[in-house]
């Protein structure tokens, strides 16, 4: 006897929200982390920096389907907006954070026609022509950034008005996981919504989502835009907890890791974000710490070896927190 | 009355290259409208146009007497006007249940939300559940996509234009390809269609046109060669001469 179809389909569709045992043991670690480790509390502040950037780029490139060398120029934006603010007497850190991740989505909002104007190779072009931009911008601009001496005379007020950011990170690293996980709840709402959905058909095939009447354009720019708020935020988040920014935010390298995290965790799934940033950062530490003139070397190695191995395979190895049959979610 | 669609001097050329020349065609409401011509002769570059894939050179397109042909085929899907392609476009990765609840939830106005998920409430999942049913596609429906045999896809693919209710729907050859042991299914969801719908059906099988259709165009060259009923277009000797020539129908 089987179930009547409609029953199957609003089971099937509901489904696809639950959440998996997978996924709460995963948020449970990173919580244990964080208390078994104190000492490591600088490095998990920064790990969750770096997912926090990757999954903004996730939503651009692996939902929506916007390749982008050019991810950094809205991270070190919202880096910089935060920085500048909390060195001109804006102390809150949840205001400089909003400040960093608005103004980043402002710039998105504002970018996006000149991005999404031409193919995949353009795009390329044009998001890495605006980073470099940005990033010669501030350089050139030392009266407001410092230029290549880094920001100075940041000063972070308590989170909340009463959690001071103390030496050992521990406010810092509970703030940045805090805010992670408040970005990635957001998110797995967007990647599960119709929203999410229609973003996923755009890059499965533009054609098709047209010819359902999805306003194709307007999709992208909206992901572009939320993509470019997010990644404003990490960069935000990134200052508030260094108490510092260098150029080194609005860095080619800076996009090219975000491309190498969600390449070590998979594209177009959230936790590919989530897992690529632990492994690419514990990586990075052991790697400089045992070969510390060597470890970019190893870092390339590892995404040569990547690629040649088929990037599903680090992806099938962790598929437990993905749905079984409905592969595309969250 | 207004008719359902129609294109006025409809012209478009790639290049030098004339693919659509001066088409003026009226699909009165619920019409079963057949366009043939052989290879090559511009029926999908017809559909392109119509549906804004393309940009006509000349001409005017009208869906239910208003003017489209400068909108956005996303804009035109939501007046009515839907189709499917020769070639399958579909979403691999998806299940059908996902694409259709995702072509329904974009109908209702819900594909921009993104505080809810997919289906949320049930009435989306009801309604894809229902047109997937429609189309024999119920035990399909948590499939991957790419994994189904070709003629399920091109159910799938009457499943997704019709999903969006259109009043007008623009068949591209929808057997095609799909195997003679499930090609029923296809004629059978085609003659299924809602009544109320205007169908303009491409094909070159020409059993299933003349079992369809109340009106053919006969399209060559990118030029129409003569508009009639079915037993017209079969006694014309020049449509003998082009396009039936090959083995005749009676
Ligand atoms: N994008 C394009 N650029 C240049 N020429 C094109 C393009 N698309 C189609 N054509 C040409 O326009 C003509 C009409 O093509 P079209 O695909 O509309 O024919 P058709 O009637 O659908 O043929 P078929 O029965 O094979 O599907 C063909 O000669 C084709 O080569
Ligand atoms: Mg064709």
């Amino acid at each position: 006897m089987t179930a009547a179809p409609e029953e199957t389909a609003r089971r099937q569709l509901a489904g696809l929200a639950r959440w998996r045992p997978a996924e709460i043991a995963f948020w449970v670690l990173v919580l244990a982390a964080y208390f078994l480790f104190p000492q490591r509390a600088a490095l998990i502040a920064e790990v969750a920096v770096i997912a926090l950037f990757a999954l903004s780029l996730d939503l651009v490139l692996g939902y929506a389907g916007i390749l982008t060398l050019g991810h950094a120029a809205f991270f070190g934006w919202g880096a910089y907006a935060a920085g500048i603010a909390a060195a001109r007497g804006w102390e809150d850190p949840v205001l400089g954070l909003l400040l960093g991740g608005g103004t980043a989505g402002v710039l998105g909002l504002l970018g996006a026609p000149l991005v999404l104007r031409g193919g995949d190779l353009t795009r390329l072009m044009v998001t890495l022509g605006l980073a470099t931009v940005l990033h010669e911008l501030a350089n050139r601009f030392t009266g407001l950034t410092g230029g290549a001496d880094g920001l100075q005379g940041m000063n972070v007020g308590p989170l909340l008005g009463k959690f001071e950011f103390d030496l050992e990170g521990h406010v810092g690293a509970a703030y940045a996981l805090a805010v992670l996980f408040l970005a990635f709840l957001l998110l797995r709402r967007i990647a599960l919504s119709p929203f999410g959905w229609s973003l996923r058909a755009i890059r499965a095939n533009p054609l098709r989502a047209a010819a359902l009447g999805i306003p194709v354009r307007r999709r992208l720019v909206a992901a572009y835009t939320i993509g470019a708020a997010l990644a404003g935020v990490a960069g935000a988040l990134l200052a508030q907890v260094t108490q510092f920014v260098s150029l080194d935010v609005l860095s080619f390298q800076r996009s090219a890791d975000g491309l190498l995290v969600l390449l070590i965790g998979g594209v177009g799934w959230l936790y590919g974000g989530l897992v690529g940033a632990v492994v690419f950062k514990l990586m990075q530490d052991l790697l400089s710490s045992l070969t510390p003139q060597y470890w970019q070397f190893w870092i390339g190695a590892l995404l040569v070896a990547l690629v040649l191995l088929g990037r599903d395979r680090p992806r099938a190895w962790i598929a437990g927190l993905r749905r079984p049959a409905e592969r595309a979610a969250p | 009355m207004t008719p359902a669609l129609e294109t006025i001097g409809l012209t478009h050329h790639f290049g030098a290259f004339c693919a659509t020349d001066s088409v003026s065609l009226s699909l009165p409401p619920g019409a079963r409208h057949a366009l043939i011509g052989p290879n090559g002769a511009g029926k999908t570059t017809l559909v392109n146009l119509l549906t804004g894939v393309l940009r006509p050179g000349a001409g005017r397109i009208l869906l239910a007497g208003e003017e489209v042909t400068g909108l956005a085929q996303d804009r035109r899907v939501r007046r009515g006007l839907s189709r499917t392609f020769q070639i399958n476009q579909l979403f691999p990765e998806m299940t059908p249940l996902q694409s259709v609840s995702l072509a329904v939830s974009r109908r209702l106005g819900r594909d921009g939300a993104w505080w809810r998920r997919l289906g949320h409430g049930g009435a989306v999942a009801e309604e894809a559940a229902e047109i997937l049913g429609r189309f024999g596609l119920s035990d399909a429906m948590g499939r991957r996509v790419g994994d189904l045999p070709y003629g399920r896809q091109r159910l799938l693919e009457v499943a997704l234009a019709i999903a969006a209710r259109p009043r007008v729907l623009l068949l591209d050859e929808p057997a095609a390809g799909v195997p003679e042991a499930e090609r029923e299914d296809i004629l059978a969801a085609v003659a299924a269609l809602p009544r109320e719908v205007a169908v303009l059906l491409i094909e070159h099988d020409m059993d299933l046109v003349f079992r369809f259709a109340e009106r053919i165009t006969v399209l060559v060259a990118g030029a129409m060669l003569m508009e009639g009923t079915p037993a017209e277009v079969a006694a014309d000797p020049r449509v003998r001469a082009v396009y039936l020539g090959e083995g005749g129908h009676d």
